[in-house]
């Protein structure tokens, strides 16, 4: 569809339709054909310059998304361009323009030094080799590995390896970056520079698509979220637009010792409550209430946790990460 | 950009202890079975002669399994999903890693003939060492090639692996490393035929111990260039297999 498509300006990232099924088989004995449909129907558009965040539950339909923008899965059925190349028809033009980061250790060449899996990648990308070497120098720097670049990989720690997937992912100097959970498996100290990174890179102009479970991370970079779920986009805006959406809710946090089943099941039931989800940590319960139009929700539960050791409970506004929950629990 | 694979891709497997093993210890106990056969007076072929028939062996072992499952030992890797997405053409990628392991298999040639001269006093004397080069760099490429259309016809099959295992002993038979071809049944000269080794083999020996090399080298060629063609669209129907049934990670 030469008429649609639209290299120099228009989005950077279309998606329309898309749809993507898995085939598998189950059973050793009687092997039985089983369908997953990972993707069921994405439709969306990232600006150019925009840094765009993809949020949901294991399994949602996140990867599978990224993948298919990479040319590295056929899409069932749907459109998909990126800066108006089609992933199907021009994937060589496409491979050109974009760089993609994924979470995990793997994917580096172990018994090769940084510096040489750089290289070798640098060819592949048919970097100008007049420039090579400073670009190697250049994006070494930005995800903090100078200095150690002539060591195996083989010795490297999983946080390292990350930095040189950045690395490798930034070679080139794509206009397009996709990242997969890029602060997984890194220290925390380490995770900010990867964000602040990521943010500098949208500021030079580069069009971002991020995926993560860190609610943290996709407020603080984020321009624009869609929140996936089973396949499908139950949720797009800014992280503003998708906070307020939950703005009518209240939150509240308890920690306790020794609630049971019987209990969570008398809060699910009060009126108002949406989700009630409990974590253990320690010794310690955390459970978070999620609640509309709660009045007096504090009083309630405190009602309802008589005879238990409540250390602390306490009500806050809504953040990304209540928002989230609520929307991937609604169904 | 084909040399820059080949080259980390050699810079590997030099480092492998398996493929160097592989590359040396079977030649070498072959070499020495038909050379010391040969002293006992049973054959009368020049030593030379057998020492480039298991160096054949060597570089044949290392192409088998290095190239067999190379798809699969870059998806082990997590390689492939980088390797693919990459705008270079992924048959060129492939090929640089199949020449590259192809080329380890020059250690086996190596030491047939350093361990023929120390062991058994075997002449190294070369009657055209200029085409002896050709040949063996010929050679090579070859089984590089051909190593590609394996790699990437395999990875169409379950148990590449056992394929690969089989192949290995038929093909030094057929192929005339360990007899002549002469020697062998009518049927498997076609077989023969469409096999690089076979006329690497002659073109070496040739090369060595004078004879015509330039005819077996000009078939090593052609052989080359149906590999190649072969190859290009292999890869092209694996790689658009793979994005179809999402192989090219592990899940
Ligand atoms: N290669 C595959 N073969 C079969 N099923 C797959 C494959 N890859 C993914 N799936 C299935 O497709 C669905 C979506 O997976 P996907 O990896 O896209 O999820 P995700 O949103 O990235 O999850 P996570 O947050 O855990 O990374 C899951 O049900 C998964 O099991
Ligand atoms: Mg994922």
């Amino acid at each position: 569809m030469p008429q649609t498509a639209n290299f120099s300006s228009g989005p950077a990232i279309e998606i329309d339709g898309l749809r993507r099924t898995y085939r598998t088989t189950t059973g050793t004995l009687r092997r039985r054909r089983l369908e997953v449909e990972a993707v069921r129907g994405i439709s969306l558009e990232v600006g150019r310059g925009e840094l765009f965040g993809l949020l949901g539950p294991n399994g949602a339909g996140k990867t599978t998304t990224i993948r298919v923008l990479c040319t590295l899965l056929l899409p069932t059925s749907g459109v998909v361009r990126v800066l108006g190349h089609d992933v199907v028809q021009d994937a060589r033009e496409v491979r050109r323009r974009i760089g993609y980061v994924f979470g995990g250790d793997r994917g580096l060449y172990d018994r090769l030094s940084a510096l040489d899996n750089l290289r070798y990648f640098a060819e592949l990308y048919a970097l100008e080799p007049s420039h090579l070497r400073s670009r190697i120098d250049e994006v070494l720097e930005m995800v903090g590995l100078k200095g150690r670049e002539r060591e195996r990989v083989e010795g490297f720690s999983r946080g390292m390896r990350q930095r040189l997937h950045l690395a490798r992912g930034l070679l080139h100097d794509p206009p397009v970056l996709f990242f997969d959970e890029p602060t997984i498996g890194v220290d925390p100290v380490g995770a900010r520079e990867v964000r602040q990174l990521i943010g500098d890179l949208a500021k030079a102009g580069k069009t971002v698509l991020l995926t993560t479970h860190y609610m943290f991370e996709a407020d603080s970079l984020c321009d624009r979220i869609a929140v996936i779920s089973r396949g499908r986009i139950v949720a797009e805006g800014t992280p503003k637009d998708l906070k307020s959406a939950a703005s009518d809710r209240t939150v509240v946090e308890v920690e306790a010792y020794g609630v049971d089943e019987a209990i969570l099941a008398r809060m699910r039931a009060l009126e108002g409550v949406e989700s009630v989800a409990m974590e253990v940590r320690d010794q310690a319960q955390l459970l978070l209430v999620q609640a509309r139009q709660a009045d007096q929700l504090t009083a309630r539960l405190l009602q309802l946790l008589e005879g238990i050791r409540v250390e602390r409970i306490a009500a806050r506004e809504p953040t990304l990460e209540d928002a989230y929950v609520a929307l991937v629990t609604q169904e | 950009m084909l040399f820059t694979g080949w080259f980390y891709q050699l810079k590997m497997q030099a480092q492998s202890g398996f493929m160097v093993m592989t590359a040396l210890i079977q030649p070498l106990i072959f070499a020495s079975i038909a050379m010391a056969d040969q002293q006992a007076g049973n054959r009368t072929l020049p030593l030379l002669y057998y020492a480039l028939g298991a160096g054949i062996m060597g570089i044949w072992s290392t192409v088998v399994f290095g190239c067999g499952g190379v798809i699969s030992w870059q998806r082990h890797q997590g390689m492939l999903e980088p390797l693919v997405m990459a705008p270079a053409p992924f048959v060129l990628v492939l090929m640089g890693i199949t020449l590259g392991t192809a080329t380890v298999g020059l250690y086996s040639m190596a030491a047939t003939l350093l361990w023929g001269w120390l062991v058994f006093g075997a002449h190294l004397h070369l009657a055209s060492p200029g085409l002896f080069a050709a040949a063996a760099l010929i050679t090579v490429v070859s089984l590089g090639l051909l190593g590609l259309v394996m790699g990437s016809s395999f990875v169409l099959y379950r148990n590449s692996n056992a394929i690969s295992n089989m192949l290995e002993y038929p093909v030094w038979l057929i192929t005339g490393l360990l007899v002549p071809l002469s020697l062998l049944p009518g049927w498997t000269h076609p077989l023969a035929y469409v096999l690089a080794p076979t006329w690497g083999v002659q073109a070496l020996r040739a090369a060595a111990l004078g004879g015509q090399a330039s005819i077996p080298i000009v078939w090593c060629l052609v052989a080359s260039t149906g590999y190649l063609l072969l190859g290009v669209w292999l890869v092209h129907v694996v790689e658009v297999r793979a994005r179809r049934h999402a192989t090219l990670n592990f899940q």
